[in-house]
């Protein structure tokens, strides 16, 4: 955005109490590691705020500045906590010298309406760092999975090699375990049997049953869609109970009387009850791409001779695939990340990656579990990337500006 | 007015009408069927479950008939004949191995009953219901418990085949000849944990508000390309597995966790007075808010997204202060997204059952951590099969205001 406010430098008295009591939150946690609060704040207080007088009335040059600020910290950092405090020090430095800039020439007021008081400016800044802190509680959880993942004993936790960077602290150890062991393996396998084959019947089905809830007039719309969205709804520990008493009569009576292998009518049930949960997504997915969907299209096809199959492959499909997809890709996480339903209904042969890591967790608590979620975020991130992609592709295809 | 093929206009309209009907169900039916055999009749299977008790009536069918005659206030023993006819159909189900089974369900209503079954069953075996008579004092010889009344009057209550006994078990009360009764004192757990759920699901939903509620304004008023670029903290986590993130909450919060370690790195916290924040409430509301607030994110963005930011300044040019302008024109149009997302996360909070059992401990696990038990250790699947029906009524009731308030057709994905 460009500038809105014209800038001015701001006096001193302003930018120094404020630098110095940003300083004095870093001395804070440098005081208290060294056992004492009270003088760190005082010391992180001046230290900032002298420099802060420094540079503004003495050096006068930014660029000049912000390389004494980072070495000078990433020193200090050094001198109280080695590697991991240089790094945290660095930072710290940087952030200084940019914030007393930013106080001094004014340029937090350059992005915002001229007529804001201080209190309004003061609220917008506030406010951000509150929802950047929300956003860092969003975030962190998953990403301190993935170094600890690397660790090269069975903690949970960083060990001080890791936080030293020393290369004896990692190993992708954990990894050699997922990929060798053979319960992991053999639950990895199962997921991937019985995940894409449940996403596959629920596609069909639910494209199908998409396609036709869209037409004009279907008697009976409302109570049909809220049966078909209802395994959405119903909590799945519901569900599960009830799968659980309906398939293990079903699975006795298609062992009992059709004498079919145990194993088998265990994937059966598995996919089957996997299926039903996939199926809200993938209708709700293909209703929204067909609600833009120009009905025309089919009735030029049909004008110039094309038999509905023709019209479906070739003028419907090609139209509504993206939806079709990402809805796809819905029903596919959710078999691959369900545990609750696999829990009840499969025996111990239908063991799943998630039922093997909550077993896992509630069990041995194995750092493989780490090595596991990685890849599993690597996975999300790749499905994430995939459903926007295709989401801005569809709604291009109908014209529509993407959002 | 005629049709080409000379059919009269109105004729042939509804016949058209008719095909196109036909062709768009039987494009639905597929799913339909395979959703109503594989999802709908489960779930009332279940149902029935909850009232289901054939099992006294099958397996003790001469006595069950004969203990209609006893009055079970009298406070007398029954007579001759129930035990006659206890014994001849006790052999029978010996026969089957069904008796076993029987005191397993007996024993749900009073404990004992299934020890005292897998023992008589051992001697009556031998008994031959023909030429032993009378039984009266040879049962009472096997175990005296066949002499105490209330044995009897337990096996009397519950020879319905259709009992209300699983549900009164369901809020504590049970089935008695005298009516329904509280539960004693020390068996009293579920309406408890029932309460449990209800506050620690409106706690959670309290906390997804608060947090969501600035994040999804700041993405409904950022510029579209840095609010899409921040819209990826928030979908990335929806879209991590549930496991992933509930082992990632394992080991943030626990003892020799990430966040106590780094608290003791910096002085804050004494190295043996680290914090507890796993396997309690605490651990299961902070690991279940972080887990659904992109629910309660998403719907809250797509109702702020259409409010015009011209009317907070509007209301300002004015003379609104910016808490009036907020409190009386802004929050009022985004209630509807709060309000979605409430009852989205809070229908998603009452039935949860992995993250609670992860980061719950005792003190943090809810009701389907009790159905779960009931199903796969304690084997009482009636009383589980009523804990899930008014679980599921709560359910329903909420869904049904959602689709009030919101409709279910503005469900959205992503």
């Amino acid at each position: 955005m460009a500038a809105l406010t014209p800038i001015s430098r701001k006096p001193l008295s302003l930018v120094l109490p404020t630098v110095a009591a940003s300083g004095g939150l870093l001395g804070l946690f440098v005081g208290t590691a060294n056992n004492s609060g009270l003088l760190g704040i005082v010391i992180g207080a001046a230290l900032v705020a002298a420099l802060a007088a420094f540079y503004i009335q003495v050096l006068k040059n930014e660029q000049l500045a912000k390389w004494i600020s980072i070495l000078g910290f990433l020193v200090l950092g050094f001198v109280f906590g080695g590697i991991p405090g240089a790094i945290i020090g660095a930072l710290a430095g940087w952030f200084y010298h940019w914030f007393t800039y930013w106080l001094y020439e004014g340029r937090y007021r350059q992005r915002l309406l001229p007529y804001l008081t201080p209190g309004q400016v003061l609220w917008h800044y506030s406010f951000r760092v509150i929802c950047g802190a929300i956003f860092v509680f969003l975030i962190t959880p998953i990403l301190v999975v993935m170094p600890l993942s690397f660790n090269s004993q069975d903690f949970f936790t960083f060990t001080p090699e890791m936080l030293r960077f020393e290369a004896e602290g990692y190993s992708l150890k954990h990894y050699r375990d997922f990929f060798t062991n053979n319960e992991w393996q053999r639950s990895f396998k199962n997921s991937l049997i019985i995940a894409p084959i449940a996403t596959v019947i629920s596609v069909s089905l639910g494209t199908l049953a998409a396609i036709g809830l869209s037409q004009s007039h279907v008697p009976g719309r409302r109570a049909i869609m809220a049966i078909m969205i209802s395994p959405m709804i119903v909590p799945l520990i519901i569900s599960a109970t009830g799968m659980f008493f309906f398939y293990s009569d079903i699975g006795n009576w298609l062992e009992g009387t059709l004498g079919l292998p145990k194993t088998f009518v265990g994937y059966v049930k598995v996919i089957l009850a996997h299926a039903v949960l996939g199926i809200p997504f993938v209708i709700i997915t293909v209703t929204a791409t067909l609600v833009g969907f120009d009905r025309s299209l089919t009735r030029a096809a049909a004008n110039m001779g094309a038999d509905p199959v023709t019209t479906f492959f070739r003028v419907q499909m090609p139209l509504i695939l993206p939806g079709v997809i990402s809805g796809g890709l819905f029903a596919f996480i959710t078999s691959f990340d369900e545990v609750v339903v696999v829990l009840f209904v499969g025996s111990a042969s239908q063991k799943t990656l998630p039922w093997q890591m909550f077993t896992g967790l509630r069990e041995q608590i194995s750092p493989t579990i780490l090595a596991v979620a990685t890849i599993l975020v690597v996975i999300s991130i790749a499905l994430l990337t995939t459903v926007e992609l295709l989401r801005r592709r569809s709604e291009r295809l109908r014209g529509m500006s993407p959002g | 007015m005629l049709a080409a093929d000379g059919t009269p206009l109105k004729k042939s309209l509804a016949r058209a009408l008719r095909l196109q009907k036909m062709r768009a169900l039987a494009l639905i039916a597929p799913l339909l069927i395979f959703v109503l055999v594989s999802f709908i009749i489960p779930i009332v299977s279940m149902l029935f479950r909850s009232v289901e008790n054939s099992i006294v009536a099958d397996t003790l069918p001469l006595t069950v008939v004969e203990l209609q005659a006893w009055d079970s206030d009298s406070g007398e023993l029954t007579g001759e004949p129930v035990f006659a006819a206890f014994v001849a159909d006790m052999v029978v189900a010996i026969e089957a191995k069904q008796h076993t089974r029987l005191g397993t369900r007996l024993n749900y209503e009073q404990t004992g009953m299934s020890s005292l079954f897998r023992k008589s069953g051992r001697k009556i075996k031998r008994m031959d219901p023909a030429t032993d008579a009378p039984f009266k004092d040879k049962l009472i010889e096997v175990d005296k418990k066949w002499g105490d009344v209330e044995t009897w009057r337990v096996i009397k209550t519950h020879s319905v085949r259709i009992t209300n006994g699983y549900f009164l078990n369901a809020v504590d009360m049970q089935r008695t000849p005298e009516g329904a009764q509280a539960q004693p004192e020390d068996k009293q757990i579920l309406i408890r944990l029932f309460g449990r759920t209800l506050i620690m699901s409106l706690i959670i939903t309290g906390s997804c508000i608060l947090l969501g509620y600035p994040v999804a304004w700041i993405l409904a008023n950022l510029p579209m390309r840095t609010a899409n670029v921040l819209m990826i903290l928030v979908l990335l986590p929806f879209w991590t597995s549930l496991l992933v993130r509930t082992s990632a909450w394992k080991v943030m919060l626990q003892q020799q966790g990430v966040i106590n370690e780094v608290l003791v790195w910096l002085g804050m916290v004494a190295d043996d007075a680290r914090l507890v924040m796993i396997n309690n409430q605490l651990g299961t509301i902070i690991a279940m808010t972080h887990i659904l607030l992109p629910f309660m994110i998403l719907p809250m963005y797509s109702v702020m997204q259409t409010i015009q930011p011209t009317y907070l300044r509007a209301a300002k040019s004015m003379g609104a202060t910016n808490w009036t302008a907020f409190w009386r024109v802004y929050f009022p149009l985004s209630v509807p997204g709060i309000g979605a997302g409430s009852i989205l996360v809070f229908i998603l909070a009452i039935g949860y059952d992995i993250t609670p059992e992860i980061v719950g401990g005792t003190k943090g696990v809810f009701i389907s951590n009790r159905i779960a038990y009931h199903i796969s250790s304690s084997l009482n699947w009636g009383l589980a099969a009523a804990l899930g029906t008014i679980l599921l009524a709560v359910v329903l009731i909420l869904y049904w205001a959602y689709d009030k308030i919101v409709g279910i057709d503005n469900v959205k994905l992503g």
